[in-house]
């Protein structure tokens, strides 16, 4: 029972981290809550669904493309909506994501009706039986995917060379700029990256709850941000652990504490690891000087 | 008599007035990132609404026993999350709304996911215009007062503030109870206008809606806070010819009125009286222009 929950909780966490590694990706380098993050995640279902469903494309090139069309939508964000604010306020950058994120919320609304779609299963529903758990064919593909996305991620950020120029955006951006590194060009490439792991985790949690709703996007996008600042804003590997930490605290809240309190046991989480180490679990604290 | 469709549009921006004003105190000038000002409103006002059931007190003592349990959730909150700075602060006060909602959703005696019903009218055109007086009224004394420096020196830079032998941790835990204190006035005077009240009410959408009025107004400023909580609350109503598209141009907006004025509609700190006046040297101008055109 107890190594089940463990299963499940982790393969809900494993779609909290990717979503979670796209707003920390996005709060490293220019230091913004992309709230608009949840809305993308959402877009990244729609997309597959309607590739999968009315464009009967096939369920893996689907999923590739649903990625490729949220990561168009989140440059588009980024440079409608924060890049005019990027000298202003943290404030003024915050509240034009959070109208980004109402708009594309309503967008999907108005264009798709409030009701829920249902997500076609892409495989033959087969259950795994193991000695001290069941698993099914969907959750190790969402485990496969999640795990190998983000091992391509840590590989793209530390080995190659934009992500090195990424590094270096985020520890100082004038100093990047003052190298040769086109931070514009950099600022997008990170939205790209973000906003396809958003629509992955939207397109794998659709095949695994098989529903699709246009207001999908906010509770896991408020985890996605809750698990990114759990394993430290800003933080690679923390939003990694944030999300997987917060997944299976949701699911053992919800098997041994109380179903009905399952999103208040995420938030509380979130509120004692902040008592305890206010930077996150990874975050480094920062000296400030006056 | 008022159109009540009209009378109803007052009211509510009274008590988003009030909503925006407690929030502007602990955002515009003590600079303190909240998201969750809804849970205080809510908490202001299931505890007023349950007071007014139970024990039938009068409407006065229950909005102030709202205002007080808000206060007293605002200090036992602010005492640990006031450590966080920034966006940690933000997302610790978004957590707490959330667990807030979420315990109201699913206690027996808030009526849970079927709702508060059956609490008695009692807010009152009269109750409103007054309570956003008194509110404005302290919340400006504060602010003009050796505490209103202390917490404007905060804003400015809290190490600084520190270092000048301000205690910054206790002004700020003061003056989210002082906001939160004032969140549930307008909580309670939203229960017993409403009559009743659902968690959803309360959710992360509204205390986003309480920031946008702040910020769209101009942080730290009091006419700010009436002048967003006016327009966010009248626009939508204006905007309901075209229902489904409403929160579609809303988002738009936001995003625009940041590009285009992110200090928002007054900046900070700016009087309206000088705003008034330069209005006013502008149709002189233009008036004496047109004189002049006759002549």
């Amino acid at each position: 029972m107890f190594i089940q929950q463990l299963m499940n909780g982790l393969v809900l966490g494993s779609t909290y981290a990717l979503i979670a590694l796209g707003y920390t990706m996005v709060y490293g380098i220019i230091e913004l809550i992309n709230f608009a993050h949840g809305e993308i995640y959402m877009f990244g279902a729609f997309a597959g669904l309607i590739l999968v469903t009315v464009l009967k494309v096939p369920f893996f090139l689907a999923f590739f493309l649903a990625m490729a069309l949220a990561s168009l939508l989140g440059i588009t964000v980024e440079y409608l909506a924060y890049r005019p604010l990027r000298r202003s306020t943290r404030l003024a950058a915050l509240i034009s994501a959070i109208g980004a994120s109402i708009f594309l919320q309503n967008l999907a609304l108005w264009r798709m009706g409030a009701q829920p779609y249902t997500f076609p299963s892409p495989f033959e529903p087969k259950v795994y039986q193991t000695a001290f758990f069941t698993i099914s064919r969907v959750e190790i593909i969402i485990l496969l995917f999640s795990f190998l996305l983000m091992i391509g991620l840590s590989l793209f950020i530390q080995k190659t060379k934009i992500g090195k120029a990424m590094r270096a955006t985020a520890q100082d951006k004038d100093t990047a700029s003052l190298m040769g590194i086109n931070i514009n060009k950099i600022i997008t490439i990170t939205f790209a990256i973000g906003s396809a792991l958003g629509a992955a985790a939207g397109v794998m949690v659709g095949i695994y709850f098989r529903t699709v709703t246009p207001s999908m996007g906010l509770m896991p996008g408020l985890k996605g941000f809750v698990a990114a600042v759990l394993g430290g804003i800003g933080n690679i590997p923390g939003a990694m652990m944030g999300g997987i930490l917060l997944g299976i605290t949701e699911v053992m809240g919800a098997a041994y504490i109380s179903s009905q309190y399952r999103d208040a046991v995420a938030f509380a989480l979130l509120i004692m690891v902040l008592l305890l180490k206010p930077t996150g679990l990874l975050g480094r604290p920062t000296q400030e000087k006056v | 008599m008022i159109n009540p469709y009209y009378m109803q549009l007052i009211i509510l921006v009274g008590i988003n007035t009030i909503m925006a004003a407690s929030l502007n105190l602990i955002l515009g000038y003590t600079g303190q990132l909240s998201i969750g000002h809804a849970a205080f409103m809510s908490l202001g006002a299931y505890s007023s609404a349950l007071v007014t059931l139970h024990f039938g007190f009068p409407f006065i003592i229950s909005l102030l026993c709202g205002a007080l349990f808000s206060a007293i959730f605002g200090v036992i909150i602010g005492i640990p999350t006031l450590k966080l700075k920034g966006d940690y602060l933000a997302i610790a006060t978004l957590g707490f709304g959330e667990i807030v909602r979420i315990v109201c959703l699913n206690l027996d005696i808030t009526g849970g996911a079927m709702g508060l019903r059956g609490i008695p009218k009692k807010t009152t055109l009269l109750w409103v215009v007054l309570a956003v007086l008194v509110t404005v009224f302290i919340l400006n004394r504060i602010i003009k007062s050796r505490i209103g420096r202390a917490l404007i020196a905060i804003r400015e830079d809290e190490t600084a503030a520190d270092s000048m032998g301000i205690n910054s941790t206790y002004y700020k835990i003061l003056c989210f109870g002082v906001g939160a204190f004032f969140a549930g006035l307008g909580g309670g005077l939203f229960a017993h206008y409403m009559r009743f009240l659902h968690p959803k009410t309360f959710d992360f959408m509204k205390s986003i809606e309480h920031l946008c009025m702040v910020v769209l107004g101009g942080l730290g400023n009091m006419w700010g806070a009436f002048i967003g909580a006016s327009i966010l609350t009248v626009v939508p109503e204006l905007l309901r010819s075209v229902a489904d598209l409403r929160l579609l141009i809303y988002g738009a907006v936001l995003v625009l009125m940041m590009r285009l004025r992110p200090q928002g509609i007054l900046g900070p700190q700016t009087d309206i009286a000088p705003a008034i006046e330069k209005i006013r040297l502008k149709f002189k101008s233009i008036w004496h222009r047109l004189a002049r055109g006759k002549t």
